[in-house]
C-alpha cells in the first residue's frame, strides 16, 4: 500500500514537472511534430486494420444473433454503429494503442534513462521530464481523436462489406440501420473517452520509463508494466466515464 | 574553482561518500581516482547536482551550488559540460544535431552561426565528414569525441568526464586524454575527470584526489604519487609488477 501511495505521489510530481513552462517553445513544437508522426500517423495502419475486421465481426455476430424474423434486419447496421461508436473505437482502440504506443514510450524513455541520456539533458539545464513527455502527451491528445474517427469510419465500412458480401443484410438496410435513431452525442462521448485514454497511455507509460533503474532487463519490465497499468487504468476510467457521461 | 566540503551521501542506510572534501582548480585537469565502486561516480554526480547531498556543501567559485533551487542551479549548469561513461549521445539525433542541441536550447544564434560552431567543435575533436551519422554508426572513440564536442559547444567553464577511457583501446584512450587536457587549457576550464586508468593518471594528473570506500585517502599530483607512502594508494596505483618496478626505481 505504501509503495502504491509513493508511486502515485511520484506520478503526480512527474506531471508537475511535465507541465512546467517549456524552455524554448519552438523546440517543443518541433518535438511535438515528430511525435505526431511517430505516435499518431504510424498508428493509423494498425487502427484501420483492426477496426475493419472488428466492424466485420460485429456485423456478422449481430446478424447471427438476431435471426429471429421479429427483428428488422436494419438492426444489424444499428448494432454495428453503436458498438463501434460507444465502445470499440474509443476503448478497444485505446487498449490496442496502450500496447503499441505505451510500450514504445516506456522503452524509449527507459533506455534514455539507463544510458544516461536523461542525465545529460538534466546536466545541460533542460527539464528532461517536460522535454521528453510533454510533446508525447500533446501529440496523442491532438491525434488520437482522429484515430478514433478513422476507426469509426473504417469499422462501419468493414461491417458493411462483411454484411453485404456474406448476404446477411442488404446494403440498403445496413445504411438505413446506421442512420436510424442516430445520437450525435455518442461521437462526443467517444472523443471525450479517447482524450482521457490518450492522456493515461502517455503519462502512465512515460512514468514507468522515466523512473527505470538498472539495465535492459528493467527497461523490458517497465515496458510490460506500462502496458498492464495503462490498460487497467483505461478499463477503470471507462466505467467511470460511462457512468458520468451516459447516465 | 569548485570546492566540495565534507560531502556525505547515503543511499538508504548505506553511506557511499563519507565526509569528502576536495577543491578543483581552473585550467587544470583534476582527477578523481579509485577502484570500481569506491564512490567516484556518485561524488561526480553530487558535484554536478544530479544527486542531492545529505551533508556538506558544494561551491562553484563564490556560489553555494548545493543550496540553490532548481532554477538557479539551471543557470550554473549551462556553464557545465559533461562527458558520460557511455557517451550519452541522443540516439534519435545525428552527430550534428547532438552537438547543436545545447545551442538550439540556450542560444539565440542563427542557424548558420550554430552550424559554424558545431563544425568548429567537431573539427576540434577531429571528427570530420560525420555530421549526418547517427550514434549507432560511430565507434566507441568517435562517440566519446562527439560527446566532448557537445560538452564544449556552449564554451563551458566546468567540464566533467566520467571514465572517459572506459571501453577504449589504449591508443584511443591516450588520444582522448590528450584532447581533454588540450581543451582544458585552451578554454581555461575547471576539468574534473573520474578514472581508474593509470595512463590518464600519469599523463593528466595535475591534481589527483584518491577515493577508497567513499573516503578521501590522498590528494596530490602525479609526481607526488611516485613518492607517496600511502599504502592504499600504492596498492591501487602500483597494482601490477611493471608499475611496482617503476615505483621501486623512483625510490
Amino acid at each position: 500500500m505504501l509503495r502504491f501511495l509513493s508511486g502515485f505521489a511520484s506520478y503526480w510530481m512527474l506531471l508537475g514537472k511535465v507541465f512546467s513552462r517549456p524552455e524554448k517553445v519552438q523546440i517543443y513544437y518541433n518535438q511535438t511534430m515528430k511525435e505526431l508522426m511517430g505516435l499518431g500517423i504510424r498508428s493509423i495502419g494498425i487502427v484501420a486494420i483492426i477496426s475493419f475486421f472488428m466492424g466485420a465481426v460485429i456485423t456478422l455476430q449481430t446478424a447471427y444473433n438476431t435471426e429471429n424474423p421479429i427483428y428488422p434486419t436494419y438492426l444489424i447496421g444499428l448494432g454495428c454503429r453503436d458498438s463501434i461508436l460507444l465502445e470499440f473505437s474509443s476503448t478497444i482502440v485505446a487498449l490496442i494503442l496502450a500496447g503499441k504506443v505505451g510500450s514504445n514510450i516506456a522503452s524509449e524513455i527507459g533506455t534514455m534513462r539507463v544510458t544516461e541520456q536523461i542525465d545529460a539533458l538534466e546536466l545541460m539545464g533542460v527539464n528532461s521530464a517536460s522535454y521528453l513527455i510533454l510533446p508525447k502527451v500533446v501529440a496523442t491528445l491532438v491525434f488520437n481523436p482522429f484515430l478514433t474517427l478513422i476507426s469509426i469510419i473504417v469499422g462501419i465500412v468493414g461491417g458493411w462489406i462483411a454484411g453485404t458480401s456474406s448476404g446477411v443484410i442488404t446494403s440498403q438496410d445496413f445504411v438505413y440501420g446506421i442512420q436510424y435513431a442516430f445520437i450525435p452525442y455518442y461521437i462526443t462521448y467517444a472523443i471525450i473517452k479517447t482524450l482521457v485514454f490518450a492522456f493515461i497511455i502517455t503519462s502512465v507509460s512515460a512514468f514507468q520509463g522515466y523512473y527505470v533503474e538498472g539495465g535492459s532487463l528493467e527497461v523490458g519490465r517497465a515496458s510490460t508494466k506500462a502496458v498492464v497499468y495503462s490498460s487497467v487504468t483505461i478499463l477503470l476510467f471507462n466505467v467511470i466515464l460511462t457512468q458520468l457521461l451516459l447516465s | 574553482m569548485i570546492r566540495a566540503e565534507n560531502i556525505t551521501k547515503r543511499f538508504g542506510g548505506r553511506e557511499v561518500l563519507k565526509n569528502v572534501s576536495a577543491s578543483f582548480e581552473p585550467g587544470k585537469t583534476n582527477l578523481i581516482i579509485g577502484k570500481s565502486g569506491s564512490g567516484k561516480t556518485v561524488f561526480m554526480k553530487c558535484l554536478v547536482g544530479l544527486l542531492d547531498i545529505d551533508e556538506g556543501s558544494i561551491w562553484y567559485d563564490d556560489v553555494l551550488f548545493s543550496k540553490l533551487d532548481f532554477a538557479a542551479k539551471k543557470e550554473i549548469r549551462k556553464e557545465m559540460g559533461m562527458l558520460f561513461q557511455g557517451s550519452a549521445l541522443f540516439d534519435s539525433m545525428t552527430v550534428e544535431e547532438n552537438v547543436r542541441f545545447p545551442l538550439d536550447m540556450f542560444t539565440t544564434m542563427s542557424y548558420s552561426e550554430k552550424l559554424d560552431r558545431v563544425n568548429f567543435c567537431l573539427h576540434r575533436v577531429n571528427i570530420i565528414d560525420s555530421n549526418s551519422l547517427f550514434p549507432s554508426e560511430l565507434s566507441g572513440g568517435m562517440k566519446k569525441r562527439v560527446a566532448i564536442a557537445r560538452a564544449i559547444a556552449l564554451k563551458p567553464r566546468y567540464l566533467f568526464c566520467d571514465e572517459p577511457n572506459s571501453g577504449l583501446d589504449p591508443k584511443t584512450s591516450i588520444v582522448i586524454d590528450a584532447l581533454i587536457k588540450e581543451i582544458t587549457s585552451e578554454l581555461n576550464m575547471t576539468t574534473v575527470v573520474n578514472t581508474h586508468d593509470m595512463n590518464s593518471v600519469m599523463e593528466n594528473g595535475e591534481k589527483i584526489v584518491f577515493i577508497e570506500e567513499g573516503e578521501k585517502c590522498w590528494e596530490g599530483s602525479k609526481n607526488e604519487i611516485l613518492k607517496s607512502d600511502n599504502r592504499l594508494l600504492n596498492e591501487f596505483v602500483f597494482a601490477n609488477a611493471l608499475a611496482k618496478q617503476l615505483k621501486d626505481s623512483v625510490k
